[in-house]
């Protein structure tokens, strides 16, 4: 900035940014100490946020309960995060791989649509979708909703892979045609290896999405031993009272790796969502 | 040695583009991830637009042992949706209003208090990258899980807000039982949500207006508000428009937060579109009328979804 800030700007500008800290952090530093409470300090009018006996119990119950059902949530939820993402790095590799190289007809229409696609919610499409999975006897399984999370991982990961192979320069792809590779040769040999980080990135935003899916999730899978973690979580709310002790512990724990992923790849996502209208 | 080979490969490259670059290979490419968004994402959307010209409900639209035997109904389900007078059109009314009031609601301060924070962060201040990851972290945080917390939060006997509004000697309030209470608690949890994504869009287009621009106005005597309304704004134009634009269309669409945080209650007065139609189908199954509804929420969102792309050409051409 041209101008020198004053140290009283400094001070608001202080001021106003902890104040946002504050309501970014205050829901999720609530569930944290909700979750080291005993039962009778969460449901008690006191209003303490550090716990007065910080306890594990609520942790140990999560894993132990209903005979270690949240393994089962745990395992399902990764397995499905992680084929969805597996897949839709693998088949949207060489649709971005194409759109960033060639030129050819019905390109920018793909690409519009592959853009269009990614606005409408699961809830425009989800009852022929439904329809679908049902006549295929897909209904209540994995390979279900992994087919179900294709309709919103692919279209986004496409995008963000495009942008990734734009960066990558066609050099070398080029000394490989000269020797005589294919041009799936060049792209599988000479281009994917060089974008492997961008790979990484995509994968993990599609695992992501996926871990954090609700509404498919819930409506394809009926069965406790088959829920995701949104899923199974949500049998914690019952009618007239909620599990809270057991809730802040789970929804802590499923948030963690999400946190990981999320503040290590956050860079690549904010560019491909604005298309680097940044710049 | 080098050279030489670089010359022969750009001489070659007019040559393999002309084999290699036209013709089969590049469809071949995208064709397994064309036909899957087909089958899975426009089919289903013409197939919506079709159910909701039919009295389909979970009786006859068929199954693995029975096949469909739904009727073709005309226009009926949306003369009954637009018509405020019968119980579905007084229904339909009153859900696209809350569409309106959540989305504009939401929207407006996640946007504001979004560029707020991006014009106070965007000077050297210790302890920004702290900021940085703080006013990050709600983005981060699965939406499910976001829900469930405020929820919590907004617990009638035991969530913190009424804790502190009865240590402080005020009346609980009813965040969620009271329908305007439970539509500002919704909209204030996703004003929550939404204020990382404008922050950190609107700081990263902030930080990229040249130093030229500004010194230049200033030595034209432009003072703060006049180099912020007549320089800044205009250079980061169009990056809020595109975050203004995202912000409405993810509203639009945000099921998660209104689902699991009220379920559309009490008494539907937190229903939006998307929840509501979900209703519709997987709850009365009269999906019929459950398309209609998710035939008029694809309408709109075309229209915004168009209008966004329009927004990202005028800066970045789609090449």
């Amino acid at each position: 900035m041209p101008t020198r800030t004053s140290a009283l700007e400094r001070l608001l500008s202080h001021l106003g940014l902890t104040l946002a800290t504050l309501f970014a952090l205050l829901p999720i530093t609530w569930v944290l100490s909700t979750s080291f409470k005993k039962k009778e300090h969460i449901f008690s009018t006191r209003l303490e946020l550090i716990p007065p006996e910080p306890t594990l119990e609520n942790y140990v119950n999560v894993f132990t309960m209903q005979n270690g059902i949240f393994w089962r949530w745990l395992f399902n939820s990764f397995l499905v995060a992680a084929l969805t993402a597996l897949l839709a790095v693998l088949l949207a590799a060489a649709t971005a791989y194409a759109l960033s190289r060639y030129r050819f007809r019905g390109r920018r229409v793909l690409m519009f649509s592959f853009l269009i696609a990614q606005m409408f919610p699961g809830a425009v499409i989800i009852v022929p979708l439904y329809q679908i999975l049902l006549r295929l006897g897909l209904v209540g399984s994995f390979v279900g909703l992994v087919v179900a999370y294709m309709t919103f991982v692919l279209p986004f990961s496409v995008w963000m892979l495009k942008g990734f192979f734009d960066t990558i320069p066609e050099e070398p792809e080029q000394a490989a045609w000269l020797d005589g590779a294919s041009a799936w040769q060049a792209f599988w040999y000479i281009t994917l290896p060089q974008a492997a980080p961008g790979l990484a990135v995509t994968g993990f935003f599609s695992f992501v999405n996926a871990w954090n899916e609700f509404m498919f999730a819930m409506t394809l899978m009926s069965r406790n031993e088959t829920y995701t973690l949104p899923v199974g979580l949500r049998t914690f709310i019952h009618q007239w009272d909620t599990d809270w002790q057991l809730m802040s512990a789970a929804t802590f724990l499923v948030t963690i790796p999400v946190l990981f992923i999320f503040f290590r790849a956050q860079r690549h996502l904010v560019g491909g969502l604005t298309l680097g209208s940044g710049k | 040695m080098t050279i030489i080979l670089n010359k022969a490969a750009k001489v070659l490259q007019g040559v393999t583009s002309l084999g290699n670059r036209k013709g089969l290979t590049p469809l071949l490419f995208v064709l397994p991830t064309s036909s899957i968004m087909v089958i899975l994402v426009f089919y289903p959307i013409a197939a919506g637009i079709i159910y909701s010209f039919t009295d389909m409900t979970q009786y006859n639209m068929g199954n693995q042992f029975l096949s469909p035997s739904w009727q073709l109904v005309g226009l009926s389900n949306y003369l009954n949706l637009f018509n405020p007078a019968t119980p579905a059109g007084h229904r339909f009314w009153s859900v696209t209003g809350q569409t309106a009031v959540w989305v504009v609601g939401s929207v407006f301060f996640q946007f504001s208090i979004g560029l707020g924070l991006a014009l106070l962060a965007n000077k050297p201040l210790s302890g920004r990258a702290i900021y940085r990851a703080a006013l990050l972290l709600p983005w981060a945080v699965p939406t499910y899980v976001t829900a469930f917390a405020w929820k919590w939060l907004y617990n009638s006997e035991y969530g913190l807000l009424n804790m502190v509004l009865t240590n402080l000697g005020l009346e609980p309030i009813n965040w969620l039982s009271h329908p305007q209470w439970a539509m500002f608690s919704v909209i204030l949890a996703n004003i929550w949500l939404g204020i990382p994504f404008n922050f950190i869009v609107i700081l990263g287009a902030l930080q990229s207006v040249g130093h030229e621009y500004l010194e230049a106005a200033v030595m034209d005597g432009a003072n703060r508000w006049q180099r912020f309304r007549y320089v800044i704004i205009p250079l980061i134009r169009p990056v809020l428009q595109t975050a203004l634009l995202l912000g409405i269309i993810w509203t639009f669409n945000q099921f998660n937060v209104i689902y699991l945080i009220t379920q559309g209650g009490p008494n539907y007065s937190t229903e939006i579109l998307v929840t509501y139609a979900y209703f519709e189908a997987f709850t009365h199954w009269r999906i019929g009328l459950a398309t209609a509804y998710t035939t008029v929420t694809f309408l709109i969102l075309l229209a915004f979804s168009v209008w966004y792309v329009r927004s990202l050409r005028a800066t970045e051409r789609l090449t």
